[in-house]
């Protein structure tokens, strides 16, 4: 398993502000990776670090083991989709595919034939006349995906390439871009805010804050072990039980986290059982989402904690349990997480 | 709480006018847009209308009276071979000054669009608009006593020990003369310093339209610099150049001032529309030249469209 881009300890600063500090991973190579993170944290500089429109202040990048902090972006065996498609508003679809061949001197009727055939993979054959203005979101998004892929580039950078598209299309491009890196095999580096997105496409992903990487693993090691608070926080919902609770159930008096959907909620208390821990509090209110409902119910000891219940058979007709009701809920031991200081 | 509610609704007299014009949005597009079209449509496309009539007239030999008879002579004495060194001695020198003035203003109008700061724009535009604050007399003045032999350039010249540079670029047929100050250098030299604003500006606003991520993915897809300016950057900036080659061309063309101070004493449209129609008193030949920057604007913005430069808009 050979590495597409390796960054060990490469830091990049924009004036005074250190976009990126120190960061240090290693990307295999035909993988899946994302880099999730709230908008700041160093995400998208790291991605424009890796197709060579920033240069580290130091550390080093490896691109397929050779040396690449200093190569400039025209001398990389990269791509970019970019956020906002950056397609060249004179020149039409055909132009736009065919551009990193025409640079590169590929003959017209071989250049031609080529992205004829990069515009069948995305679906787009018989608009290569159109011009850029004249295509939906979703249509500019597939020719700045073709126009990325025609140089047959090693790693594909896409940059939060599904931000501007409704949910639906959302959804369809993420099946289609997943199922685009299975079939060309190369290493596609994704950022995105989108926790959901980054959970789904993934083979493994990097949680980026305030210009560090605070975790890196496979979407289920992410969800299930998050390193300390802030992953926690940022992928999914969860919930840090108020630290005499913690104390309490877990005997701990580092911070632990529980998931909301491994909460059972229920009106009578529920038999003890060694595995399980109990607690007692009352309902503040209840959101109804269609596939679950998302409760808060405080405890005695202060704080809040949030439980999703899966809506799997219809609940109309049962009487709703009404906020200011008392409650318990209970959840495995196993399914609490302690996590680390968060440094 | 009622009554107050009536009242607010019930208003003054503006507010009932305000009503009536929202609820009829033609008539107030017309009440702005009159003034304007009556300015435009008789005062000035009226006498551009009267000017090209006119030159469709001819003037009697004798009395020296306008003909006011539909005849082509005006036009065939404007194709004679002196006119014709007038025409093509102007449009030459409009497209020298248009490259030129594109040439110098790319990159100036470049930093000012990618690199500069909030507080280096403030000075790039005081920079290029100071000068049109000044009248343009003293600045063709000022140039006059540069180009000057006992001016500041040639002064400069003799302290580089250089004197010999000058002297040859002077000796140049047609273009040279005695002095930068009576030789078509001179007379260029000034038309492009001139006309430069006119240029940076669009170019400016054009290149500033350019998304930067555009220039990255050219990059991205392999081009280097030169391929990256030639292929995305220069068509993007065309229409800007355009807008500015507009001016600084048709400003070139119609100017009699510069040309009368700063040059050989040989004759430009300008000119040649000035003394046509004053000393001379030939109305209808002043106006047949009037005729030929027009026309010359014509096929230029015919010929530019047909090349693509306004693709990009």
């Amino acid at each position: 398993m050979a590495a597409a881009v390796t960054f060990e300890s490469v830091s990049h600063h924009f004036a005074h502000v250190r976009a990126v500090d120190r960061v240090s991973f290693e990307v295999v190579d035909g993988e899946f990776f994302s880099m999730l993170g709230p908008s700041g944290s160093g995400k998208t500089t790291c991605l424009r670090l890796i197709a060579g429109f920033e240069r580290p202040q130091s550390g080093t990048i490896l691109l397929h083991g050779a040396a690449a902090a200093h190569l400039p972006p025209f001398e990389r065996d990269v791509n970019t989709v970019f956020q906002d498609y950056a397609l060249f508003p004179h020149m039409n679809v055909m132009g736009n595919v065919a551009y990193g061949l025409m640079v590169r001197g590929v003959t017209r009727t071989e250049r031609e034939q080529r992205a004829g055939e990069m515009l069948a993979l995305v679906k787009l054959d018989g608009l290569a006349d159109r011009r850029p203005g004249q295509l939906s979101g979703g249509q500019r998004q597939r020719v700045a995906l073709a126009r990325a892929l025609i140089n047959h580039p090693r790693v594909l950078l896409l940059d939060e390439p599904l931000g501007a598209l409704d949910l639906k299309l959302r959804e369809q491009m993420q099946i289609e871009l997943k199922d685009l890196q299975r079939r060309l095999r190369i290493t596609f580096i994704y950022v995105t805010h989108d926790q959901e997105e980054a959970l789904s496409m993934s083979d493994r992903l990097a949680v980026f804050n305030e210009g560090r990487i605070e975790q890196i693993g496979t979407p289920e090691q992410i969800y299930e072990h998050p390193a300390n608070r802030f992953v926690a926080g940022f992928v999914g919902v969860s919930n840090v039980l108020p630290p005499a609770v913690a104390k309490q159930l877990a005997g701990t008096s580092a911070a632990v986290s529980i998931r909301p959907e491994r909460i059972r909620l229920s009106e009578q208390q529920p038999a003890a059982e060694q595995t399980h821990c109990r607690i007692e509090g009352t309902l503040v209110d209840s959101q109804y989402h269609g596939a679950a409902t998302r409760l808060r119910v405080a405890l005695p000891a202060g704080g809040e904690l949030t439980v999703v219940r899966q809506n799997q058979r219809s609940r109309t007709g049962e009487p709703a349990i009404s906020p200011g009701a008392q409650v318990w809920l209970s959840w495995h031991r196993e399914d609490m997480q302690v996590l680390g200081d968060g440094a | 709480m009622s009554t107050a509610f009536a009242y607010e609704r019930s208003g003054g007299m503006g507010r009932r006018v305000s009503t009536w014009l929202y609820l009829h949005p033609w008539f107030l597009l017309l009440l702005l847009l009159a003034p304007p079209l009556l300015w435009l449509g008789i005062v000035y496309l009226g006498s551009l209308f009267s000017l090209l009539l006119q030159s469709f007239f001819s003037v009697d030999e004798f009395s020296g009276l306008v003909v006011r008879e539909f005849t082509l002579s005006t036009y065939g004495e404007l194709f004679s071979a002196a006119n014709i060194d007038i025409i093509v001695r102007t449009a030459s020198m409009a497209a020298a000054v248009t490259v030129a003035a594109a040439i110098i203003a790319f990159p100036i109008a470049y930093y000012a669009a990618r690199y500069a700061g909030a507080k280096a724009k403030a000075v790039f535009y005081l920079a290029v608009m100071l000068p049109l604050w000044s009248s343009y007399l003293v600045r063709v003045y000022a140039w006059k006593l540069i180009l000057a032999k006992e001016g500041i350039l040639n002064w400069f010249f003799a302290k580089l020990h250089m004197t010999w540079l000058l002297d040859a670029l002077l000796a140049t047929p047609v273009i040279g003369g005695t002095s930068l100050s009576v030789s078509y250098i001179g007379t260029f030299l000034v038309f492009v310093y001139i006309w430069l604003p006119y240029m940076i500006l669009p170019l400016q606003a054009a290149l500033e339209r350019v998304p930067p991520s555009v220039l990255d993915a050219s990059q991205d897809l392999g081009a280097h610099a030169g391929q990256t300016f030639r292929y995305v950057i220069l068509p993007l900036a065309l229409p800007g150049m355009v807008a500015g080659s507009i001016f600084t061309f048709s400003l070139t063309l119609g100017d009699y001032i510069i040309p009368g101070i700063v040059g050989s004493s040989r004759l430009f449209i300008g000119q040649a529309v000035f003394l046509h129609q004053g000393t001379a008193g030939n109305i209808p030949m002043a106006a047949a030249f009037s005729v030929v920057p027009i026309v010359i604007m014509g096929i230029y913005l015919t010929v530019a469209k047909r090349l693509g430069a306004f693709d990009a808009l």
